[in-house]
């Protein structure tokens, strides 16, 4: 049976004066994989940020599985974007996927010989278990991205939020990336991702959700992901190149 | 103990509490709030003196949190208004300061406190002024007040080692994870506090950002795991202390000056030889290795 597990109401949020999300209402359900999509300050990311309480909201209510974020958080995977950290930090990989388990380790102790299993491995799933000691800035960008997505395996969550992990990516990652999309909804697992290439929305993703400071339209990919809704969400924003049935976009404000 | 053990003793306890604070300024970016917070200190240091008319070292501690955390909240508060953080932080810590360089020459101006003294410290003078400890007999003060401080810094490392490397690496993540970001934050800033004014009466507000920041930054240079790190910061700390106490003694001149000049020189040898980053390594490593690392 699919049961919601977010429930979004009525959100929005600014940073500093500008209004970014403004009376965002959505619903997930359970064991889906949904793509966030929309042009560039869309409100994507501050969207993520927002539900789970690293963003401050000015309206609305966010609930996990009926309960606020502070009782669900430790259900909760967060995936941030490949930049939002210094990968010049004196730490290798396996170090970085052990954080994932910091939250459940507790206070006053370190992480033990279970732990450190756990993380390596995730980051076999990864295909990265021989870079476990490798330090993290002698990895590629498509490796690094996996190691984050190792963290997140690592926790174990039922609900992840990921921004952009396909971002600046090799072919091989995404591939990676996607297996293990996939193996986390048949596992029953309910996946946000903000996802900025449209071309392979149909072919990742179950369900989309179109936000441009509000929501333009969500629900299963087969329905909603139509033109329509893509023109009006990116507004005068692109142009199509049109090549048979495949929709090629290009934003031409950037 | 001998007058000048003493003195060393005190400034390598200076070099390994700042040595270790420091890892984490670097790693938090935040090297410019130990400027400005090293500046602040004063005026706690000052109101302290001000309240229980003494130099005394608890109440300088508490003076000296004080002043650190408005600093960190000053300066947050403004760039969350919209001043840049930058600017909030040069605006924040030289009005704070001057406040304090105001009040120590109209209503506390006396001989332990003056300006000159805090900006430049006086270790010389230092086992001038003791006290007696159980066990282990007459101490010059302020080097209780360093031990003291280094034992609590060392305890808030060692028992917050976990939180402190995920706030510092990925803060977005251990938020998420529920691990209070602000407020270790604040602990930090409060750490950085502590360890400046102790480190004050040794080394004075300008030098101590040179022992917070320089063996930091080299260690950062020579390793790549953060246990390394802290152990060879807290190292480079006390080796400045000790080479800057003999160039002192060589040259005749000012003692805090020397440590000061002796971090620099660390980090210089450093940068030259150190086996990833240095100058050295760059050009004896292969160019097609090289060009592979900067892929």
């Amino acid at each position: 049976m699919l049961s919601s597990v977010i429930h979004v109401d009525d959100l929005s949020a600014s940073y500093q004066k500008n209004k970014v999300l403004n009376d965002v209402s959505f619903e997930v359900k359970k064991g889906t994989i949904t793509a966030i999509v929309g042009p560039n300050g869309a409100g994507k990311s501050t969207l993520i940020k927002t539900m789970l309480g690293l963003h401050p909201k000015l309206t609305g209510n966010v609930s996990f599985w009926g309960n606020s974020f502070k009782a669900a958080k430790k259900k909760i995977g967060y995936v941030p974007q490949r930049g939002s950290v210094d990968w010049d930090f004196p730490t290798d990989a396996l170090d970085v996927v052990t954080m994932g388990l910091y939250g459940k380790i507790g206070w006053f102790r370190i992480p033990s010989k279970k732990d450190k299993e756990k993380a390596m491995n995730a980051l076999k799933k990864m295909g990265m278990e021989s870079y476990a000691h490798r330090q993290i800035s002698q990895l590629s960008g498509g490796q690094q991205q996996r190691v984050f997505l190792a963290r997140a395996l690592a926790q174990d969550a039922e609900l992840y939020f990921m921004d952009e992990p396909l971002a600046g990516v090799d072919a091989s990652t995404e591939k990676a990336i996607m297996t293990i999309l996939k193996e986390l909804k048949s596992n029953g697992k309910t996946v946000l991702v903000v996802h900025h290439d449209l071309q392979t929305v149909p072919e990742y993703f179950d369900h989309v959700l179109f936000l441009n400071k509000t929501v333009y339209a969500h629900g299963e990919t087969e329905e909603v992901f139509t033109k329509d809704n893509i023109a009006t969400t990116y507004g005068g924003d692109m142009q199509w190149v049109g090549k048979g049935d495949q929709y090629v976009i290009q934003s031409t404000s950037h | 103990m001998s007058y000048s053990m003493w003195i060393i003793l005190t400034a390598s306890l200076v070099g390994l509490s700042c040595g270790l604070i420091g890892v984490f300024l670097i790693l938090r970016k935040q090297a410019m709030m130990a400027d400005g917070i090293s500046h602040t200190v004063l005026l706690g240091i000052v109101l302290a003196y001000m309240v229980t008319q003494e130099v005394s070292g608890p109440a300088m501690l508490i003076g000296g949190i004080f002043a650190g955390i408005l600093t960190a909240f000053l300066v947050q508060t403004l760039s969350s208004l919209k001043v840049r953080h930058d600017a909030s932080l040069g605006i924040v810590f030289t009005s704070l300061f001057a406040i304090g360089v105001i009040l120590i020459s109209t209503s506390v101006g006396n001989v332990h406190l003056d300006v000159k003294h805090a900006l430049m410290g006086e270790i010389t003078f230092i086992p001038f002024t003791t006290m007696d400890l159980p066990l282990i007999g007459s101490i010059p003060k302020a080097t209780a007040l360093l031990l003291l401080v280094l034992l609590v810094v060392i305890f808030f490392i060692v028992a917050f080692y976990k939180e402190w490397k995920i706030t510092s690496f990925d803060a977005a993540l251990a938020a998420s994870l529920g691990i209070p970001v602000i407020f270790f934050h604040y602990l930090f800033m409060t750490l950085v506090s502590v360890t400046t004014v102790a480190s004050f009466d040794a080394v004075g507000a300008i030098l101590v950002v040179a022992m917070l920041i320089t063996p930091a930054a080299a260690a950062y240079l020579w390793t790549d795991k953060l246990i390394v790190m802290l152990f060879l910061s807290g190292g480079f700390g006390v080796l400045s202390a000790i080479i800057g106490y003999w160039i002192a003694t060589w040259l005749d001149t000012s003692i805090s000056g020397s440590m000061a000049l002796a971090t620099g020189c660390i980090f210089f040898v450093t940068f030259l030889l150190s086996p990833k980053h240095g100058l050295v390594s760059r050009w004896v490593r292969p160019a097609e290795l090289r060009e592979e690392q900067e892929a």
